[in-house]
């Protein structure tokens, strides 16, 4: 019974930390302006329920429960030291009772989103933060995945915060002049954390996998606080649609480009899901480049699924993607596009228009150019080239096995 | 800034290495490639392959007496197996080029800014 009771309390604080940790921290960061403070407040609560719910019980309202005990720690104005050497019957005393005044928490997420995209913020930290105060990831985590040292990770975090404090940025949602540049820069944060995840899918040990689930989750509670904000569904979409095919894209190992996919690994409902998404957010008539990098997805799935040539829809809105947003990423996914429309020359022709400074040690560019010449069979040497760099500019063991066997196939050929 | 990228390799590739003289299939095949492109960027001051850690000789002096070891000067995993210096920004980039070697993937790369001495220059 007695272990029962602990056991119950401990899951209720594990559970409480995964699922309010970011309205929490909301909440109590804007009452009191302080994003560090709050979290010290908060790991406080969250360490202090780990004691007494496994030996009290887990209170009616756990999320009340924690809130004023993290509220009772930032009045004390004490920053909670690493080392907890209360004892027990202090830490009762300290314990917030079920009798008092149980505060509604409202959710304050979206204001938080939109503090730790905030112009004023250090680009390469928007993520970051947003990871660790929405999501509640360690710095540690959050540096591995963006392959960064944690010591520095760790610093642009609290110089972000300390900016948060010093600047006094709004935890508010911006006036809807500035809204949409505002929610921007959120998306980006958020498109950025899963672009992590995905370039680290390669690694097979769990504890080191990606980011692709946290990203798709912040991406949800922004759906769930913006329900009618188009571009948040057609990033919620997109991503949705890369991870339905995830499993896919692994196969004992081995890297399986989407052509050669079996499309039974693909988790169908999540597809579906990125579908009704994408439908709502056309609804909306509110164009934006999320939306069309999700119609491409959502093409890749149909053509692949039904065997319906859309290879000419699929290029056109590679064209308005890149318009829209002409990043060395779009560009090259614009002349993949085209020679699968118009033939390799096509593709090589608009590779060959993209500033070298971009493409040097752009590792998509450089394998798509070795395949595309190797379609064309007419240049050996050049061929082999643009292979070696691809294959050495490649962090993913499986992509270099992939394009190692690519490569030594024309060998074979010729 | 200068870093130095120290390659780590875990026993299997230290046997690829050794059993491929020729210098053919995929290990080959990848350290070829991660090389050429790191002198391609033009970043690379210096940087050498070594021999495998069984050629390895190990000289300490203890107590003034002369004590000479076969092999490394720890019998770990993962033993040196090369290193570059490069030139890069900053760290970040060092980190991305470390990402890409292929003794991440199965080894270990560690980074280090070189010191700089008052006299150099």
């Amino acid at each position: 019974m007695d272990g029962s009771l602990h056991e119950q309390g401990q899951r209720a604080a594990e559970n409480a930390a995964r699922t309010s940790y970011g309205r929490l921290l909301a909440y109590l960061a804007r009452q009191w302006r302080d994003v560090a403070a709050a979290e010290d407040a908060l790991a406080e609560a969250f360490s202090r329920a780990l004691d007494i719910w496994p030996v009290q019980g887990v209170p009616a309202n756990p999320d009340a429960w924690l809130m004023v005990a993290a509220r009772n720690r930032l009045r004390d104005g004490v920053r909670a030291s690493k080392t907890r050497e209360k004892t027990m019957s202090s830490l009762l005393v300290l314990a917030p009772t079920e009798s008092e005044e149980t505060p509604a928490i409202a959710d304050k997420r979206l204001e938080l989103m939109f503090v730790c995209g905030h112009p004023a913020i250090d680009p390469a930290a928007r993520t970051p933060l947003m990871l660790q105060t929405v999501l509640g990831l360690t710095a540690e985590r959050i540096a591995s995945s963006f392959l960064v040292s944690p010591d520095a990770m760790a610093r642009r975090l609290s110089r972000a915060k300390a900016r948060i404090k010093d600047t006094g940025i709004a935890f508010e949602v911006p006036e809807e002049n500035e809204l949409e540049e505002r929610m921007g820069d959120v998306l980006e944060a958020i498109y950025a954390a899963y672009g992590q995840g995905w370039d680290s899918t390669g690694s097979d040990d769990r504890t080191r996998k990606g980011l692709t689930e946290e990203a798709i989750w912040l991406a949800r509670v922004l759906v769930e606080l913006r329900p009618a904000d188009a571009e948040a569904l057609g990033l919620l979409a997109l991503m949705l649609f890369c991870e339905s095919r995830s499993a896919a894209r692994r196969v004992d190992g081995r890297y399986v480009p989407l052509a050669d996919q079996d499309t039974a690994l693909w988790t169908l409902s999540m597809a579906r899901e990125a579908e009704d998404r994408l439908r709502v957010a056309g609804g909306l008539k509110q164009p934006g480049r999320f939306q069309l990098e999700a119609a491409i997805q959502s093409a890749l799935v149909q053509s692949r699924l039904t065997g319906a040539d859309l290879r000419l829809p699929i290029w056109t809105l590679h064209g308005l993607l890149a318009q829209k947003a002409p990043t060395i990423g779009n560009l090259v996914g614009l002349a993949a596009a085209a020679a699968d429309v118009h033939g390799p020359e096509a593709g090589l022709r608009e590779l060959a228009q993209l500033p070298e400074v971009l493409t040097m040690e752009y590792q998509p560019f450089w394998a798509l150019k070795a395949q595309l010449l190797q379609q064309l069979g007419a240049d050996p040497q050049g061929t082999a080239t643009a292979f070696s760099r691809a294959i050495g500019l490649t962090e993913d063991g499986a992509v270099r096995a992939y394009l190692i066997g690519k490569s030594t196939q024309q060998t074979g050929s010729l | 800034m200068q870093y130095m990228l120290m390659f780590f390799e875990n026993e299997a590739e230290i046997a690829a290495q050794r059993d491929h003289v020729e210098r053919t299939g995929p290990y080959w095949d990848a350290w070829n490639a991660y090389v050429g492109a790191l002198y391609g960027s033009g970043i690379v001051l210096k940087g050498d392959p070594l021999m495998p850690p069984a050629t390895a000789t190990t000289v300490r002096l203890e107590g003034g007496k002369r004590m000479v070891q076969d092999g490394p000067v720890a019998a770990t995993k993962e033993q040196l197996g090369g290193y570059v210096v490069i030139d890069v920004p900053d760290l970040d980039a060092a980190l991305s080029w470390a990402a890409r070697c292929p003794a991440a993937s199965h080894g270990a790369v560690e980074v280090r800014p070189v010191l700089h001495l008052p006299t150099q220059r």
